[in-house]
């Protein structure tokens, strides 16, 4: 972790060769943005000319042949460079992925576990996390009975929130306390990454909420609670829907297979819907930047016209970002904490 | 197509990273936040409990106390209702029993008076008698000496006699 921070602290600048894909002449918008919003081995910062500056971030690789690897992606100068035998695929399916070139001549894709800008921003805002909540932790038991000060104000009516408006209503007043830690942690972990990816630049601008592994991630974790913390009642609704007419279950059984379905398309929806809606607006704000170099390479005064009407719309696209940060992280949430609801609702 | 491809990498990181800060921010925030919180409004909860009893218990014994004056009030009013009753028997009483006893001083005296009428009448009648007997025997005892004598000394006798 201190490795990574302090080469994280130690820019590079250096010189990029004019092949580069953030070439001027073939401005793509689809690579553009697809660039900004996906991972990478690197965290960009800024291109001033031809000078990209960007964080290294070490490269962890485990090949079936070479076995583990580990490296700082400076030495890939961008992409540009072979460091050994390992190589950044610039196009087709694989791009940005690390390819290696065996002895034999063939070539491979090894397991790659490398530091990305995503996988550094995730341990951005969790240490972020812990240190927010740790030192709020701290003042709550330092003195108990005293009104919120601080960052603890802050906290403190989002806390209450998530626990009496989402964990409380339901999942029901005997068991929200088992799920409360989990939901806070799913909510504010969302929330700050979604806050954190409106921010440009370091050490915000990684589209991690974004991302659809990050999604995955919390999606099965979700999914995993749900499915351990089912009871009875709630298998038996599974298998055997209760209310439902028996035609609908034998010979056939179309209901139960309906409901097996529901059990994984429930987790699939919410990772969809905070990738699809994170994703989209990033998108949109970055349509809009690259208008303006789209206008600007037919004429130069376009290009600063189009540039106000760009701004303004990426102005309010941003403040209707701020809002969905909030309503995805409440969303996300909401939804995990009634799945949970119906896993240990009892019936009558 | 990446973008929809979870990466392996980000999978593994993301799953350990954030396994470990749940059960991090579990133990030592939520926990103790939740605690707190909870204990906080527990005591609000407590503290405004007890305000209303005490409330209450002010509301009671103010009532407490108005009803207490109110009997007070109440006592007072019988009292001086009696006080007055009492003292209109005891004028009552003392005025027939004047009356009385001053009808029975009155009859002890008409008949005092009457016996001192009758004693009187009776020694007039005594007087009058004796005097009578004396002036007929004076008179008898003068007859025989003139009739000229006999008023001189009538008069003289009158004189003598001196009603009285």
């Amino acid at each position: 972790m201190i490795f990574v921070l302090s080469a994280g602290l130690a820019y590079t600048a250096e010189e990029s060769n004019l092949q580069s894909g953030r070439n001027e002449e073939t401005f793509a918008p689809g690579k553009f943005i697809m660039e900004h919003i996906g991972d990478s081995h690197e965290w960009h910062i800024a291109t001033v000319g031809n000078t990209n500056i960007s964080i290294p971030l070490p490269v962890i690789l485990y090949s079936k042949v070479t076995g583990l690897h580990l490296f700082s992606s400076g030495n890939f100068n961008h992409g540009l460079q072979v460091y050994h035998h390992f190589e950044i695929i610039k196009e087709g399916k694989n791009q940005g992925k690390i390819m290696e070139h065996l002895a034999d001549g063939s070539s491979d894709l090894p397991l790659d576990l490398s530091i990305t800008k995503d996988v550094m921003a995730i341990f951005i805002s969790l240490i972020l996390l812990v240190w927010i909540f740790l030192s709020v932790a701290a003042s709550y038991t330092r003195n108990k009975l005293v009104p919120p000060k601080g960052l603890q104000s802050l906290v403190e009516p989002v806390i209450i929130f998530v626990r009496d408006d989402i964990a409380l209503p339901s999942i029901g007043k005997k068991r929200y306390m088992h799920y409360l830690p989990f939901l806070l942690s799913i909510f504010f972990f969302i929330l700050l990454n979604n806050l954190m990816g409106l921010i440009p630049i370091f050490p915000g601008g990684a589209n991690v909420t974004g991302n659809i592994a990050v999604t995955l991630v919390l999606a099965i974790i979700t999914f995993l609670i749900t499915t351990f913390s089912g009871n009875r009642s709630y298998w038996t609704h599974v298998v055997n829907a209760p209310g439902v007419p028996w035609w609908l279950k034998i010979p056939v059984p179309l209901m139960p297979v309906v409901e097996i379905i529901g059990l994984f398309t429930k987790p699939f929806v919410l990772m969809v819907r905070l990738f699809a809606n994170i994703s989209a607006g990033h998108i949109i704000a970055l349509g809009f930047f690259s208008l303006i170099f789209i206008f600007a390479k037919m004429n130069i005064f376009a290009g600063y016209g189009i540039s106000l009407l760009s701004v303004t719309f990426t102005v309010f696209m941003c403040f209707l970002e701020l809002l969905v940060a909030f309503i995805q992280a409440y969303v996300f949430t909401l939804l995990s904490a009634l799945y949970f609801g119906m896993a240990t609702e009892e019936h009558h | 197509m990446e973008l929809v491809t979870p990466g392996i990498g980000l999978l593994f990181w993301m799953l350990l990273s954030f396994s470990i800060v749940v059960f991090i921010l579990g133990k030592f925030a939520w926990k103790p936040i939740l605690n707190a919180l909870k204990e906080r409004e527990e005591s609000i909860r407590n503290e405004l409990g007890s305000a209303e009893n005490a409330r209450e218990e002010m509301k009671k014994l103010q009532a407490d106390n108005e009803k207490i004056l109110l009997e007070a009030r109440i006592e007072r009013d019988k009292l001086l209702k009696e006080a007055r009753e009492a003292k209109e028997q005891i004028i009552a009483e003392a005025k027939v029993r004047a009356t009385e006893e001053a009808g029975k001083l009155i009859g002890i005296a008409r008949q005092n008076i009457e016996n001192e009428k009758a004693s009187a009448i009776t020694e007039i009648k005594n007087i009058a008698a004796n005097l009578s007997l004396d002036i007929a025997e004076k008179i008898l005892r003068k007859e025989l000496a003139g009739d000229e004598e006999q008023k001189k000394y009538v008069e003289s006798l009158l004189k003598e006699i001196n009603l009285n």
